[in-house]
């Protein structure tokens, strides 16, 4: 169900050490979302692209996915523009467009789209594990990288199961309606997966004492750090700091 | 070494889920080393619950335990001997939880307290035991219902355990792998119980077959003649030959 889609390949970014690559991610995206001004957001969605392209990703899956978040982002087009407060620019009837508004509401989607485009670079490109061992040299609670992790395993075998119950309630006739009967099967339904994930829970926690595990992950993998990550590394900081020099230069 | 050779010994073990039934019933039982034991019961005899009071998973609410020679009352006692005892879980589902066979395999050997290359280096022998050489990338959850069960054999092997308890080993296979699973289960040099419905498999991996009711474990040991040509041991219930 979760395809992983973007975690193999070839290139630059699928080969960075994947600490390297979580570091600079989290800092960028904090300063990308405090930013206020087009002349740091412009250049930070720029930064984005530029890692789209080394990490080689196929173009209409990543464009896909852009679709997704965008899709949430046109209503806020539909709504900002009209509540700002601010100079009116033009108006439809009553309502009256701001300029701060439709700013506003520009800013919110370079941001959006620059901080999802470098996650799919940076972080899409490795597997859901290896970013779970990654984050816990970087010293992350165990308990949730564990919560993490595990989420991901059994979000499928969930799914199935309400596949499973979807499919006996079909079998039989069910037809979802406006009505009583609707919505109490559908209550059924939530009810019964979350009896069915806490026993499973229970049943994987059992299996893993069996194999003596005492609350302590170990992992087979092992990182290691080679002179691409370094350079790597400095040139983020650098693009990040270029990023908070223009943000300051343009508010001072 | 112990003195004796009886690596598991329950007595007089009562346990119940609610308070008026009890799913096992003073129940005393013992396991020799060497010993291949099968267990055959109806559904909901107990014969899941008594394999997980062995392991410390549930606790009886009366009774003695003692795992090779010593009492095991408490998690740290339990502990101990998880190491040294391998339990399959009905639903391999619940028994694989990493993402890759590699990593689900190696976790046992890990939290022994073994190197990430001597994990790596077991899991992909024990992997190579049970031909499932070129596994080791799979993603858990996209094996198949037999891949899933052989896998989940590997995990439990990779500990190297003295006793092996099986809970229904072969239920919903198909019979290619049933029957690998049944001679991988025949070459091991182990201790083991075998929870299983079919006697056809008990009867090729295991050398007593004990039967499980009303909450009690009796060794069935008569020969019961049954409309064939032909008397064996546990004939009475139903069940069939292969050539």
């Amino acid at each position: 169900m979760i395809g992983e889609q973007f975690s193999t390949g070839q290139s630059f970014v699928h080969n960075l050490d994947p600490r390297i690559k979580i570091i600079p991610a989290i800092i960028f995206a904090v300063v990308v979302a405090v930013s206020s001004n087009f002349l740091a957001l412009l250049p930070a969605l720029a930064v984005s692209l530029f890692l789209i392209i080394l990490a080689r990703l196929p173009m209409r899956r990543v464009f896909h996915r852009l679709l997704l978040v965008n899709g949430l982002i046109l209503i806020l087009w539909l709504f900002l523009p009209f509540t700002y407060r601010g100079e009116t620019l033009f108006s439809i009837g009553p309502l009256a467009g701001t300029k701060e508004g439709i700013m506003y509401a520009g800013q919110i989607t370079v941001k959006c789209n620059a901080i999802l485009l470098a996650m799919v670079a940076l972080l899409a490109t490795s597997p859901i594990f290896t970013l779970g061992h990654a984050l816990s040299r970087l010293y992350v609670p165990d308990k949730i990288i564990h919560l993490f992790l595990f989420t991901y395993r059994y979000i499928h075998v969930i799914f199935q199961e309400y596949h499973r119950l979807i499919n006996a309630m079909r079998i039989r006739g069910f037809v979802p309606r406006t009505n009583m009967h609707t919505y109490r099967t559908y209550a059924y339904l939530v009810g019964m997966l979350l009896v069915r994930s806490y026993d499973r829970a229970e049943r994987i926690h059992r299996a893993m004492l069996c194999r003596g595990f005492s609350g302590k992950y170990y992992t087979l993998t092992r990182f290691s750090i080679k002179v691409g990550d370094i350079l790597y590394l400095l040139l983020m900081l650098a693009a990040i700091l270029g990023l908070i020099v223009l943000q300051w230069r343009a508010v001072a | 070494m112990e003195s004796s050779s009886i690596i598991i010994n329950l007595e007089d073990i009562s346990f119940s889920y609610s308070e008026d039934k009890f799913v096992l019933d003073h129940l005393s039982f013992h396991l020799h080393r060497g010993d291949r034991i099968g267990l055959v019961g109806p559904n909901g005899s107990g014969k899941t619950t008594f394999l997980h009071i062995i392991m410390g998973l549930l606790r009886p609410s009366s009774g003695r335990i003692e795992l090779f020679g010593k009492p095991a009352n408490e998690e740290k006692d339990f502990r101990a001997a998880r190491r040294r005892i391998g339990l399959l879980f009905q639903d391999a589902d619940d028994q694989l939880f990493s993402p890759t066979v590699l990593e689900d395999v190696a976790f046992g050997p890990l939290n022994l307290g073994k190197s990430p290359e001597e994990a790596r280096d077991s899991a992909l022998k024990t992997l190579a035991r049970l031909d499932l050489d070129g596994f080791e990338n799979r993603i858990t959850y996209k094996l198949s219902g037999g891949e899933k069960r052989l896998v989940s054999l590997a995990t439990v092997l990779a500990m190297d355990p003295e006793v092996l308890l099986l809970d229904e080993p072969i239920n919903g296979l198909d019979d290619e792998t049933e029957q690998r699973t049944t001679d991988i289960l025949k070459g091991l040099n182990l201790s083991c119980i075998f929870v299983s419905h079919n006697l056809d498999f008990l009867s090729r991996t295991t050398n007593k077959v004990y039967a499980m009711t009303s909450g009690r474990i009796s060794l069935d040991e008569a020969l019961v003649p049954h409309p064939h040509i032909h008397a064996h041991r546990f004939g009475r219930l139903p069940h069939e030959h292969k050539s």
